[in-house]
C-alpha cells in the first residue's frame, strides 16, 4: 500500500508556448485561434464554482457570447469564499513609483513558491495582474485611495515594493461583489443560466473529454446532468480537509476529486499554506479558525516565556504575561531572524510557533498558542495610533476570545489558510482530461510550494477574466458545438453511480455523525501532513486513513431522506471525498523528500553540518530543497481509494530564474 | 378624363392623407396621455412613489395645521379678533378662497389616507408571518401605531368638521356675533363647544394621538423626501418632535382653557380697545 | 452552561412550522453561537433526529449566510456581527433563546432556519452593476476619485447581502439593501452613467420581489451587522424621484 508508482512524463504537456518569457503571453495571444462571434453562441461552457475565479470567467464568457451555465453549492454567488479575504490584491502597476514591474512581481512570486511553479505561467499572471486592477475599479470596487484620489497602496507579507491594492479589510469582499454584480448582469441578459444550491458529484466523460457534469439540487435531492461543449472547474480549494481552516464549512474538494476519478491528475496535493496569525483553538466544539491579517506582525511582537514551568502557570490561569519578567520572555522571531523578526515568512513564523508550543511552552489552554504583544508598540506609539491602525482587527479578537488586546496581548496560532496543490492543467488551464478546465485555487498552477500573500485573489482574476477567454478557443475551436448532447449514455451512467454512491451512504444508518469523522480525519492530517511532515509520521496517517474510510462507510449515521434538504447528507459527501483525498495527500508528502515552502520535511533541514549555516547564510532548522531531485510538478493519478497513487512528473525548467536558497538571517 | 381621375386621385389622397392625420393626432393624444399618466401610474404602484405622496400629502397637512393653530390662538384674543378671521377666511377670493382650501385639503387628506392604507396592507402582507417572540431595537412607539392614530385622526376629523364647520347642532349654527348679528359667532361655539366634556375629552386624546403621529411623521417626511442626511438626521428628529408638541400644546390650550374656566363664554370676549373700536364703526354708519 | 432552545422546526416549504423547545447542556461560554447549534445538532444525530438546518458558511462574519432571529432581533441584539459572531459569553446560564428564521414573504423557509434570499440576487441582476465589458476599462488612476467618495462608497458596499435589514423590519422592507448597492455604485464616477436606470430597476424589482415599504423605523439600521446608515434610504428615494422625472419627461 505505501509505495506509489511512478510513470514519468510524457503524458503531461504543458504546452508552454515558445518564445522569450516576457513574449510568451503576447505572442500566445496573436496566434492563438479564434472562434468568430455568430459560432460563440453555439457553444455551451459549464463553469463550476462562482467565486472570483468562476464568477470572473462566467460572466467574461458570457459576453464574449458563449452560453454558460454556473454552478455553486451557496445560495447565491456572491457568498463563495473569495468572500473572505482580507489583505489585498497584487499588481504590478508601479504606482508608487518604487521601482516593481512585471519582471519583479513574477520573480517575486516564483521565488516566493520557492521554485516550484512553472515560469511561463507565473510571467503571464505578473503580466495581467494591472489589467485587473483597472478592470475592478471601472467596475466600482472602493479599492483605498490616497488624498489626491490616486489609489493607494501597500507593502505585504515582506515585499520590498508596495503592490497590494486593497480595500480596508474587505478585499476579497469588494473584489468578489465586483465580479458577481457583472455575473448578475450577465443572467439578467441571459448568457448566464445560474444554479445556486445545487453541488457538482461528477464529471461525464465521453470519449475522453469533459463533457458535462452531474450534479445534486441541494434543496430537493434531485440528482441531475448538464452537457456542454466543456466543462470549468473553479472551485476553490481543499483546506477544509484539516476540518479546521480558515475556509468556509462548506469549501470542499468533492469537484476536484471526482474529476481525478475520471482521469484527470491531482498536482501537488501536500503544497498547503499555513497562516500564523491566526485565533487559537479553543475548545473541541470549534468549528473554523479565524485569519487575522498579517499586518499586526508590523507592530506586534510573538514570544513564549523561556520556561515550560511559567508556559504551564499561564496556560492554568495561575499567571498572566504580565507576571513574566521582560528577561523570561523568548522573543523567538526576532532571536532566530534578526533581520526579519517577527515579518518572517509565513511558514518560518509557523513553524517556529508549532516548536515553542511542542517544547511545552504554549500558552494557551490547549497548549497551542503564543503571544502577539503589543505592548510595546502601545508605550511606543500610543493606544490611539494603534487603535487607528488595528482597531478593527482588535475589535473582532476581542469578540471571539473575550479578550481585550490592549490590555493583555493577544494569543495567537498558525491555521490552514490556502492550498498550492491543485488539479493539474497545462498553460491553457487545461487539465490532462480533455476539455476540463481549472482556475482559481482549485489548480495548482501559479504558486508553487508556497503562496506570497495578495496572490491568490490575483490568480483567480487572472484566470478568469483574462487567461481563460484566450486559452479556451485553443480547445473549443477543434470541438463541434453541441456534439455531445445528454442522450450520451455516459450522462446516465454517471448520474447512476451519483445515486448509489448517495445510496450507500445513506443506507449505512450507523451510529457516528459525519463531524466526528471530519475532525478524527482532520486532527490526523494536521499532525502528521501539517506544518512538518515525516516518513514515519506519513506511512501511519495512511495506515490510519484507511481505518477512518472503513469506520465511516459502516458506522456514519445520515438522519433523514436524500429527496430534500439534507445538511449532513451534503457534509458526508464532502467528508468521504476527503478522507480519500487525504491519503493522496499523504503519499505526495511522502514521495517529496525535501523541504520547501509548504511542505517540510523534518528529514530535510539545514544542520549544523551544512556549508550554508557554517558561513552563516541560514539557520539550522530551515527547510532545505533538493533541486536536483525535486524540481517537479507531483502529478498523481487516482487508481481507487485505498490503492496507491500513479505519479506523473512535469519537470520544471528554470530558463530566467536562477534557484536561490532561501535567507532570512 | 385624366384630369378627372387625377382629381379623383387627388381627393382619395386628400382624404386619405386626411383620415390619416386624424387617426395619427388622436393616436398622438393618445401616446402623450398614456407616456404622460404611465409615469404617473407606476410612480403610484411604486413603494417609493406612495412613500413620497404620504410625505406631500403629510407635510401639505402639517402646513395647514401650524396655519389653523395660529387661526385658533386668536380665540384667547377674544370674540372680534377670532370671528374676523373666520369672515375673512369665508370671504377670502369672493367666498372661492375657501373652497379652494378645502379641496386643496381633501385631496391632500384623501391621498394621505389612500396612499397609507394601501402602503400599511402591503407591508402587513409582505411580513407575511409574524415571530414568536417579537422584540425590537430603535423603533418608537409612535412609528408603531402610525395607522391607529392616523385613523383615530380620521374619525376626529370627521366629528371635528361636523361639530364646527357643518355644525349639525343648532345651538352651535344658531349663534351670532352679538356685534355683527349678521355673522357666525365663532368664537362663542368654540367656547360653547368645549364646555362639553365629553368633547374636548375626545379632542385632546385625538390632538395626543396627533401629537404621536407626527413626533414619528415630520421626522419621518424628512427621510422620505430625501432631505435627511447625517447632517441633517438629528436637526430633523428635533425638529418633528419639537413641532408635534407645540401643535399639541397649541391645540389643546384652548379646550383646557375652556374647561379650567380661564376662557369663558359669558365675558363679552372684546378686549376695551377692539370694544372702542367696533362701537365706533358702528357710530360711523 | 445550560440553556433552553426554543427554535423554529418546519420540515419543508410547503409545511406548516412550530415552535420546539431543545435543552442545551453543557455549553462552552467560548463556543459561538453556531458552534453551540452544531453540537446540540450531533447530539439530535446521535440520538437519531432531525438535525436543525440553518444557513451558514464562512463563519467570520463576512459572507452573509447565516441568518438566524436571536430572541426577536435578526442577528441577536448584540450590535455590528453577524449570527456566526455571536459567542456563547454573552448569554447567562439558564436563558432560554428564541430562535427563528428570518421572517418575510420575500424569504419563504425552505426548511427550518434556512430562507431563500434569492430575491436579492434577482434586485442586483435588475441593475445592481456597472455594465463593463472584461478588457475594456481605462488604466484605474485615470479618474481621480476624492478620498471621501471612494471611503463613503466603501460604507454601502460593505453590505454582506444577509437580509437582516428585511427581516428586522415589520414591513419586510428592502430599502437598507437596495439604497446601499445604489449609494455604494452612484457614489462612484464610473456609476453615472446608469444611475437613473439602476436605481429604477432595482426598486422596481425590490416592489415585484413583495418587499414592503420602509416606514423609516430604523430597524433595519440597528441590526445591520455592518452598520450601513439608513441614510443610503433618503438617498435612494431621492434619486428614485429624479428618475421617476427625467424617464417621465424623456
Ligand atoms: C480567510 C482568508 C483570507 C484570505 N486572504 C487573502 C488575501 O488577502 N489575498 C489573497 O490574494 N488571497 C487571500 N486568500 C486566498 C483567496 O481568497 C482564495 O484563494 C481565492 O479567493 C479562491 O478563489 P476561487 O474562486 O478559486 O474559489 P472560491 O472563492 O472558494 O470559490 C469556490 C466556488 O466553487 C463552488 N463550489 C465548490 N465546490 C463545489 C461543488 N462541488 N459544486 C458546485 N459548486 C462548488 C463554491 O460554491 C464557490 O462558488 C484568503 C483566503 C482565506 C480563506
Ligand atoms: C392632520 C392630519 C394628518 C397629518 C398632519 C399627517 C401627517 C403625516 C406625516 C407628516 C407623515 C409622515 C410621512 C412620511 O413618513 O414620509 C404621516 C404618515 C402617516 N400617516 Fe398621517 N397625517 C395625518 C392624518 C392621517 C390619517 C387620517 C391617517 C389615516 C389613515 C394617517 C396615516 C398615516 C400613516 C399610516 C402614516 C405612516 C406612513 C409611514 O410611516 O410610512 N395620517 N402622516
Ligand atoms: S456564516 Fe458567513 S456571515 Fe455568518
Amino acid at each position: 500500500m505505501s509505495n506509489s508508482q511512478s510513470a514519468e512524463n510524457g503524458t503531461l504537456d504543458s504546452a508552454i508556448p515558445a518564445g522569450p518569457l516576457p513574449e510568451k503571453w503576447t505572442k500566445f495571444k496573436s496566434k492563438a485561434p479564434l472562434i468568430n462571434p455568430a459560432n460563440k453562441r453555439k457553444y455551451k461552457v459549464i463553469v463550476v464554482g462562482s467565486g472570483l475565479a468562476g464568477g470572473s470567467a462566467a460572466a467574461t464568457l458570457s459576453e464574449l457570447g458563449y452560453q454558460v451555465k454556473c454552478f455553486c453549492y451557496q445560495d447565491s454567488p456572491r457568498r463563495a469564499h473569495s468572500i473572505a479575504a482580507q489583505g489585498g490584491i497584487n499588481a504590478a502597476k508601479n504606482y508608487q513609483n518604487d521601482g516593481d514591474s512585471v519582471w519583479r512581481l513574477f520573480y517575486d512570486t516564483i521565488k516566493g513558491g520557492d521554485f516550484r511553479s512553472r515560469e511561463a505561467n507565473v510571467h503571464r499572471l505578473a503580466e495581467v495582474s494591472t489589467n485587473i486592477i483597472d478592470q475592478c475599479v471601472a467596475q466600482g470596487v472602493p479599492f483605498a485611495r490616497e488624498y489626491g484620489g490616486l489609489l493607494d497602496n501597500r507593502s505585504f507579507g515582506g515585499a520590498q515594493v508596495s503592490r497590494t491594492f486593497y480595500a480596508r479589510g474587505q478585499t476579497g469582499q469588494q473584489l468578489l461583489i465586483g465580479c458577481y454584480q457583472a455575473l448578475e448582469k450577465e443572467i439578467a441578459k441571459g448568457g448566464v443560466e445560474m444554479f445556486t444550491r445545487t453541488e457538482m458529484q461528477d464529471v461525464v466523460v465521453v470519449d475522453g473529454h469533459a463533457k458535462g457534469i452531474v450534479v445534486r439540487d441541494l434543496v430537493t435531492g434531485e440528482i441531475s446532468s448538464h452537457a456542454a461543449d466543456c466543462v470549468i472547474l473553479a472551485t476553490g480549494g481543499y483546506g477544509n480537509v484539516f476540518f479546521l481552516s480558515t475556509n468556509a464549512m462548506g469549501c470542499n474538494v468533492m469537484a476536484a476529486f471526482q474529476a481525478t476519478k475520471r482521469g484527470a491528475y491531482f498536482a501537488n496535493p501536500c503544497y498547503t499554506q499555513i497562516h500564523p496569525t491566526c485565533i487559537p483553538v479553543s475548545g473541541d466544539y470549534q468549528s473554523k479558525l479565524t485569519l487575522m491579517s498579517e499586518s499586526l506582525r508590523n507592530d506586534g511582537r510573538i514570544w513564549v516565556p523561556k520556561s515550560k514551568e511559567d508556559a504551564a502557570a499561564i496556560r492554568e490561569g495561575r499567571k498572566t504575561a504580565a507576571d513574566v519578567a521582560e528577561d523570561d520572555r523568548d522573543y523567538y522571531l526576532e532571536r532566530k531572524y534578526p533581520s526579519f523578526g517577527n515579518l518572517a515568512p509565513r511558514d518560518i513564523a509557523s513553524r517556529s510557533a508549532k516548536e515553542a508550543c511542542d517544547d511545552g511552552r504554549g500558552v494557551a489552554k490547549t497548549g497551542l498558542g503564543v503571544f502577539l504583544d503589543f505592548r510595546d508598540a502601545i508605550n511606543r506609539l500610543g493606544e490611539d495610533t494603534i487603535r487607528a491602525r488595528y482597531g478593527n482587527l482588535f475589535q473582532m479578537y476581542e469578540k471571539i476570545t473575550g479578550d481585550d488586546p490592549y490590555s493583555v496581548p493577544m494569543k495567537i496560532y498558525p491555521a490552514v489558510h490556502y492550498t498550492m496543490g491543485g488539479l493539474w492543467v497545462d498553460y491553457n488551464l487545461m487539465s490532462n482530461l480533455k476539455g476540463l478546465h481549472v482556475l482559481g485555487e482549485a489548480n495548482f498552477s501559479d504558486h508553487g510550494a508556497n503562496r506570497l500573500g495578495a496572490s491568490a485573489l490575483m490568480q483567480g482574476l487572472a484566470d478568469g477574466y483574462f487567461v481563460i477567454p484566450s486559452t479556451l478557443p485553443v480547445y473549443l475551436a477543434k470541438e463541434t458545438p453541441g456534439k455531445v448532447t445528454q442522450d450520451s449514455p455516459e450522462f446516465a451512467e454517471a448520474e447512476k453511480a451519483v445515486k448509489d454512491r448517495i445510496d450507500k451512504l445513506m443506507s449505512v444508518k450507523g451510529t457516528k455523525s459525519v463531524d466526528s469523522f471530519h475532525r478524527e480525519l482532520g486532527l490526523l492530517v494536521w499532525d502528521k501532513c501539517g506544518m512538518s511532515r515525516t516518513k514515519e509520521g506519513l506511512e501511519e496517517a495512511l495506515k490510519r486513513i484507511d481505518e477512518i474510510r472503513k469506520d465511516f462507510w459502516e458506522n456514519v449515521r445520515i438522519p433523514g431522506s436524500a429527496d430534500g434538504i439534507n445538511m449532513e447528507l451534503e457534509k458526508a459527501a464532502r467528508v468521504a471525498d476527503f478522507i480519500d483525498f487525504a491519503e493522496v495527500m499523504c503519499y505526495d508528502a511522502l514521495d517529496r523528500e525535501e523541504s520547501c515552502g509548504g511542505h517540510f520535511r523534518e528529514e530535510y533541514q539545514f544542520t549544523e553540518a551544512d556549508e550554508e549555516v557554517q558561513s552563516g547564510f541560514t539557520n539550522p532548522g530551515e527547510a532545505k530543497r533538493r533541486d536536483r531531485e525535486y524540481c517537479y510538478v507531483a502529478a498523481w493519478e487516482n487508481n481507487g481509494p485505498g490503492v496507491a497513487p500513479t505519479l506523473h512528473k512535469e519537470h520544471l525548467e528554470f530558463e530566467n530564474v536562477e534557484l536561490a536558497v532561501r535567507s532570512y538571517k | 378624363m385624366e384630369i378627372r381621375e387625377k382629381s379623383g386621385n387627388y381627393c382619395l389622397k386628400f382624404y386619405l392623407h386626411g383620415t390619416r392625420l386624424a387617426s395619427g393626432f388622436v393616436r398622438n393624444i393618445k401616446q402623450a396621455m398614456v407616456s404622460l399618466i404611465q409615469p404617473v401610474i407606476s410612480f403610484w404602484n411604486s413603494s417609493i412613489g406612495k412613500k413620497i405622496l404620504v410625505a406631500l400629502s403629510g407635510a401639505f397637512l402639517v402646513f395647514f395645521l401650524i396655519g389653523h393653530l395660529a387661526g385658533n390662538l386668536l380665540v384667547f384674543t377674544g370674540r372680534g379678533a377670532l370671528n374676523d378671521y373666520a369672515q375673512f377666511l369665508h370671504e377670502m377670493g369672493h367666498g372661492k378662497g375657501v373652497w379652494i382650501f378645502r379641496i386643496g385639503l381633501l385631496v391632500a387628506l384623501v391621498l394621505h389616507i389612500a396612499a397609507t392604507v394601501a402602503l400599511t396592507r402591503q407591508n402587513r402582507s409582505a411580513k407575511g408571518s409574524q415571530y414568536a417572540h417579537n422584540a425590537t431595537m430603535r423603533a418608537s412607539r409612535s412609528s408603531k401605531i402610525m395607522i391607529w392614530s392616523g385613523l383615530i385622526v380620521l374619525a376626529f376629523l370627521v366629528f371635528h368638521i361636523f361639530h364646527f364647520t357643518i355644525r349639525v347642532n343648532p345651538e352651535l349654527a344658531d349663534m351670532a356675533d352679538p356685534a355683527q348679528p349678521e355673522r357666525h359667532d365663532v368664537w362663542g361655539m368654540v367656547i360653547k363647544g368645549f364646555e362639553n366634556p365629553l368633547v374636548s375629552l375626545f379632542y385632546i386624546v385625538a390632538l395626543t394621538l396627533l401629537c404621536s403621529h407626527l413626533s414619528h411623521g415630520i421626522a419621518s417626511m424628512f427621510q422620505t423626501l430625501g432631505l435627511r442626511t447625517g447632517k441633517t438626521k438629528d436637526a430633523s428628529k428635533i425638529i418633528g418632535i419639537a413641532l408635534a408638541v407645540a401643535l399639541w400644546l397649541g391645540f389643546i390650550s384652548i379646550p383646557v382653557a375652556v374647561m379650567t374656566g380661564l376662557l369663558k363664554a359669558d365675558s363679552s370676549g372684546y378686549s376695551d380697545t377692539k370694544a372702542s373700536v367696533i362701537e365706533a364703526q358702528i357710530a360711523k354708519q | 452552561m445550560n440553556l433552553t432552545l426554543k427554535v423554529w422546526r418546519q420540515a419543508g416549504p410547503e409545511s406548516e412550522g412550530s415552535m420546539q423547545t431543545i435543552e442545551a447542556e453543557g455549553i462552552s461560554e467560548d463556543a459561538s453561537f453556531l458552534e453551540m447549534l452544531d453540537v446540540v445538532n450531533e447530539r439530535i444525530v446521535e440520538e437519531g433526529g432531525d438535525p436543525i438546518h440553518f444557513d451558514h458558511d464562512c463563519r467570520e462574519g463576512i459572507c452573509g449566510a447565516c441568518s438566524l432571529t436571536i430572541n426577536g432581533v435578526p442577528h441577536s441584539k448584540q450590535q455590528g456581527i453577524t449570527t456566526c459572531q455571536l459567542h456563547m459569553r454573552k448569554f447567562r446560564d439558564g436563558d432560554t433563546i428564541w430562535i427563528e428564521p428570518f421572517r418575510a414573504r420575500a424569504f419563504p423557509v425552505m426548511k427550518d432556519l434556512m430562507v431563500d434570499r434569492s430575491s436579492f440576487d434577482r434586485i442586483i441582476a435588475a441593475g445592481g452593476y456597472i455594465d463593463v465589458r472584461t478588457g475594456s476599462a481605462v488604466d484605474a488612476n485615470s479618474v481621480p476619485i476624492p478620498k471621501e467618495d471612494a471611503d463613503s462608497a466603501f460604507d454601502s458596499a460593505a453590505c454582506i447581502g444577509c437580509g437582516a435589514c428585511v427581516a428586522a423590519c415589520k414591513n419586510a422592507s428592502a430599502m437598507l439593501f437596495v439604497g446601499a448597492k445604489a449609494s455604494h455604485l452612484n457614489k462612484l464616477p464610473q456609476g453615472q452613467v446608469q444611475k437613473d436606470e439602476r436605481v429604477l430597476g432595482m426598486v422596481r424589482q425590490m416592489d415585484a420581489e413583495g418587499f414592503g415599504n420602509c416606514t423609516n423605523q430604523y430597524e433595519c439600521e440597528a441590526v445591520c451587522p455592518k452598520e450601513i446608515s439608513a441614510d443610503v434610504i433618503g438617498k435612494l428615494n431621492r434619486d428614485y424621484v429624479a428618475a421617476t422625472v427625467k424617464e417621465a419627461v424623456k
